[in-house]
């Protein structure tokens, strides 16, 4: 388990004078689901091509599965199950012949395909359409047979670039809850790159933001938060039935607790710092002073603000320069 | 049976689908009507005329019954290898065009090149299919002619003959050969398949149509009045000229067939009287034609070859990326 599967050293990529990746270290272990989040045009995905052997890097090394993505490339192909972000089919043949065609360069023997096909497709919900052409297939549905196709070799680790693109909102949550699930089932190691947060934020154990070709921060969504905003992260904001006078008597009393930091008044919402979680302790506090309290609300960073906050990093750092 | 068949591994796998796909293709069929439909025309004209062909005593190869089927025209349409000339590079840039652009376009390249396969496969795949497919219409269209030959005229086939014939057929298949490898270099070089396309029947039409003019444009205009020059340096002016010429493929292609399915043609540049005193207007044997063409072989065979390595070396390290 502590054998990473992918281990990116020092992975750059220079394309003229822009570098799509600039010095990139990751290690990904296995069975986990690790999600590289950034802009549109970050590297995300000339990094997943580096990977697969797909593009050359200028200097670092990508290693997938225990062997170099640049000197062998076909070893890790193998072993790696890529989708694409615009995952093309050839429209003449239908859904199981593609499927097959991928299972035959996969070299699966001829008399597994057609029960490893059927399965595969099962999975992936696409049963009963395999014998339409694909060029009849909406987008939810191509995506769900590069799924299959990702699946029919059997692979250990499942590289999907911008899977949720252009799907329905009930198509991307189905597709997610499917990625994760095969994930834990067969104990795949799923990379997904995505800019979209929400998505990322659903299925994700790690979570890589990564902007301009730099790997600005990584770990569960509670770390980068912790990382981001210090550990004064907890803001606890609770609503009174009646406006808070200013100022308040209370104030200084609590402003001696030492977990507050900051206390924030809007005529009757009062919004807590502070280092620890103590919502509790400051709900107990105001009813016994006497006050209704109406609604407590806990506030706790998602990747929207994390995202935000690099960014505004981010332009900061640019503006300097 | 299936499964007692060995592997075919990824190559055979996708020689097999490119055939299948080449097979089904409007665009094949189209091609194939045309071509035999050309052999047709050409087969009912030299039928009409063979008799006449056969009793001219006066040519030397006119007892070789199957090369006269091959090359003889009452002038209202050209004999079958000169239309092959240039219908063979039409298949040949419409076999391989688009290869490797519209596999781009469409993002299954990108879903290939995903999988344990090596990409000089892919590329070598797309070429073979097509030559297979080539190779089997024309063996088809030579045996079809030779059986109804047989069936018609009961005349028993030289041994020579078949060779001369079957010497023909791998020499078009080259020739397509050189331009499928030229029109797929150029799908890889260009993004859009119309733009692939246009540029390979630009150069074919270039060396069909315009070629010919550039150079006797050229040469005239530093050639001496032939008036002054002495023999040998009208000689010399004249394989200036021819060399030139065979630069066009097509002009490789034309020479190459034409020696072979006219045993009786011993040169093809200019003879000097010294060297035709004592010949015999008599066919020569078949290793001397192949001797006679073999340079012209190569070199077709060399720009093939050519066209690849160019193919190979741009798609190689190149990013695929849709």
């Amino acid at each position: 388990m502590k054998d990473p599967i992918i281990q990116l050293k020092g992975l750059t990529k220079q394309y003229g004078a822009v570098k799509a990746v600039d010095g990139l270290n990751l290690d990904i272990d296995k069975g986990e689901i690790f999600g590289l989040l950034g802009p549109n045009g970050a590297g995300k995905t000339t990094t997943i091509l580096m990977m697969l052997g797909l593009t050359d890097p200028t200097s670092g090394t990508a290693f997938v599965c225990g062997h170099n993505a640049t000197s062998s490339p076909i070893q890790v192909k193998k072993k790696v199950g890529y989708m694409p972000d615009s995952v093309g089919f050839y429209d003449n043949m239908t859904a199981l012949e593609n499927l097959v065609y991928i299972g035959r360069l996969n070299g699966i023997p001829e008399n597994e395909l057609k029960k490893r096909s059927a399965e595969v497709l099962e999975v992936v919900g696409l049963a009963a359409d395999q014998h339409k052409k694909t060029s009849a297939f909406s987008r939810g549905m191509k995506q769900r047979l590069g799924l299959a196709d990702v699946l029919i070799k059997n692979p250990e680790v499942i590289i999907l670039d911008e899977p949720t693109l252009g799907i329905d909102p009930t198509g991307v949550r189905d597709f997610l809850a499917l990625i994760k699930q095969l994930s834990r089932q067969q104990g795949l190691t799923v990379l997904l790159s995505s800019h979209h947060l929400h998505h990322v934020q659903q299925v994700c154990d790690r979570v890589g933001i990564f902007v301009n070709g730099q790997l600005l921060a990584q770990g569960d969504i509670g770390a980068l938060s912790a990382q981001l905003f210090g550990i004064d992260s907890h803001v606890t904001s609770i609503k009174t039935a009646q406006p808070v006078p200013q100022p308040w008597q209370l104030e200084p009393e609590l402003q001696a607790w030492e977990a507050i930091t900051q206390i924030n008044i809007h005529e009757n919402e009062l919004e807590f710092t502070s280092r620890r979680d103590i919502t509790a302790a400051l709900v107990r506090f105001l009813v016994e002073k006497g006050y209704d309290v109406i609604g407590v609300n806990q506030k706790n960073y998602g990747l929207d603000d994390i995202y935000q906050k690099y960014f505004e990093s981010n332009s900061i750092k640019k503006n300097k320069l | 049976m299936k499964s007692q068949s060995p592997d075919p591994g990824p190559f055979g796998v996708m020689v097999h689908k490119e055939i299948a796909d080449h097979v089904r293709s409007w665009r094949f069929s189209i091609l194939i009507a045309l071509i035999v439909l050309t052999f047709i025309a050409a087969m009912y004209v030299s039928l009409t005329n063979i008799k006449s062909a056969i009793g001219n005593t006066k040519d030397p190869d006119h007892l070789f019954l199957y090369l006269k089927l091959l090359t003889t025209t009452d002038n209202s349409i050209p004999p079958f290898h000169v239309f092959l000339s240039f219908l063979a590079p039409l298949l040949g840039i419409s076999l391989g065009f688009d290869a490797v652009n519209s596999e781009q376009n469409s993002g299954t390249l990108t879903r290939l090149m995903a999988q344990p396969i090596y990409r000089d496969n892919l590329l070598l795949a797309k070429f073979v299919s097509a030559l297979v497919i080539v190779s089997g219409l024309f063996f088809a269209l030579a045996l079809l002619m030779i059986g109804g030959g047989l069936v018609l005229t009961g005349v028993r086939m030289e041994p020579q003959e078949l060779l001369r014939i079957l010497g023909f057929i791998v020499i078009t298949i080259a020739y397509v050969a050189f331009w499928l490898s030229l029109s797929i270099m150029l799908s890889i070089l260009f993004k859009q398949a119309a733009t692939s396309a246009l540029t390979t029947i630009g150069i074919w039409l270039f060396f069909t149509i315009f070629y010919q003019i550039v150079i006797n444009l050229i040469v005239k205009s530093f050639l001496p009045d032939p008036a002054y020059l002495s023999q040998a340096e009208i000689i010399s002016y004249n394989d200036l000229i021819l060399n030139l010429q065979r630069i066009a493929p097509n002009q490789l292609y034309s020479d190459a067939v034409t020696t072979l399915l006219m045993p009786s043609v011993r040169s093809l540049g200019p003879v000097t009287m010294e060297q035709m005193a004592g010949a015999i207007p008599a066919p020569l044997p078949f290793k001397e034609s192949v001797m006679i063409v073999w340079p012209q072989v190569s070199g077709l065979m060399a720009s093939t070859v050519g066209c690849f390595a160019f193919a190979y070396y741009f798609f190689m390290r190149r990013e695929i990326r849709s």
